[in-house]
């Protein structure tokens, strides 16, 4: 038996995920893609290209990849390499958040579908918020988020081509820097577990480190290794707290 | 075969297509089909979810020392000045506030350049 508030879910939980277009993430994400827009526009890509590109990709740093190897003359199957390699973090992102939005009954064809929404603003939004949504309807909740995001700025890219040159660049520069300082206090905000909080400090002190060493792959490396630091360091004090918690019962 | 290669007006479009959309996508649909066998409080997961977070973590390290475009004019003490101040107010703050440590380094940022532009 269902209860009627679950029944009236469906339709419920995909416009609760489209509300979702006027939160905090959402308006920085849009912030951000005015930003890329100025950089389309002053590399010399069409409109209807960038709004192509914002629909069809779907991820920031790949779209900044996809431009750069368009503007410098890169061949086809190099340009598809660059964006690849920047884009291999989207599989363990979705990977993580799978569990979260399927529940048994749940089809394989859906998720892949509802899977090219999936990029940084969006994940860290639904791993933040799906906690509340009920097992049943978090696919339509994240659903219903993802498709409105993406389409809101699709439009952005398409109205903000032509108004681009206004922005001064204080604000064009700030827009920039709103992202990163996001990020950082939303993922630390809606961590469950210790694992969490030592990714994000271990891959802030990587990241440069690795730049360093191998620019292209900074990202990749600080992803593998730093996660698995991270992993190594939280199954050390889990076991710790084991070790001692049993001590104290004997 | 680049950008340029061919005059007509769908070819941009294919260039998309493989070099932007395949390209990410083949990554989610990967993701998925690795997702499903995981189970939700495996120790496979919480690695994977490592693995995410500090790749994320690498992507908002990047963004704030090596930008892009004209927030790299901004000096590099201010950007990392401003993100380590406001991520300490989120923190006292407490993790239900996360606005309060953003508006701290937003406002850092935009008075500190104001200020060294001269």
């Amino acid at each position: 038996m269902q209860s009627p508030a679950t029944q009236a879910g469906g339709s419920y939980w995909f416009i609760q995920g489209m509300r979702g277009i006027v939160s905090l993430p959402a308006f920085i994400l849009f912030c951000s893609f005015v930003g890329f827009t100025g950089f389309a526009a002053e590399s010399g890509i069409g409109r209807a290209e960038a709004v192509f590109m914002t629909g069809s990709v779907w991820a920031l740093p790949a779209m900044v990849l996809l431009v750069t190897s368009a503007l410098g003359n890169v061949a086809l199957p190099a340009a598809f390499l660059t964006v690849t390699l920047s884009s291999i973090r989207l599989m363990p992102m979705v990977a993580a958040l799978i569990p979260e939005i399927r529940t048994s009954k749940t089809r394989t064809i859906a998720l892949l579908a509802v899977s090219h929404f999936v990029a940084v603003t969006a994940w860290v939004f639904t791993m933040e918020r799906i906690q509340k949504v009920p097992p049943e309807h978090r696919l339509k909740f994240f659903a219903g988020f993802g498709i409105t995001l993406t389409s809101c700025n699709m439009m952005i890219v398409g109205v903000g081509y032509s108004l681009v040159d206004a922005l001064p660049p204080l604000a064009a520069g700030t827009l920039f820097f709103l992202t990163p300082i996001y990020f950082v206090t939303s993922i630390w905000a809606s961590a469950r577990d210790m694992a969490v909080y030592l990714a994000m400090i271990v891959g802030l002190v990587l990241a440069p480190l690795f730049h360093q060493v191998a620019p292209e792959f900074d990202i990749l490396y600080t992803g593998i290794i730093g996660g698995t630091i991270a992993f190594g360091l939280e199954r050390l004090i889990r076991a710790r707290k084991a070790k001692s918690a049993g001590r104290a019962k004997s | 075969m680049n950008w340029d290669s061919l005059d007509a007006w769908w070819w941009p479009f294919l260039f998309i297509v493989v070099a932007g959309w395949i390209a990410t996508d083949m990554w989610r649909w990967l993701g998925v089909l690795v997702g499903n066998r995981l189970r939700d409080d495996s120790a496979l997961l919480i690695w994977v979810r490592s693995v995410a977070t500090a790749l994320v973590a690498a992507v908002i390290a990047k963004l704030i020392i090596y930008p892009n475009g004209t927030l790299a004019d901004f000096p590099l003490w201010l950007r990392v000045g401003s993100a380590v101040i406001g991520f300490g107010v989120f923190l006292a703050a407490g993790s239900r506030r996360p606005w309060t440590g953003i508006l701290t380094a937003i406002v850092l940022v935009v008075v500190g350049r104001l200020l060294t532009a001269g």
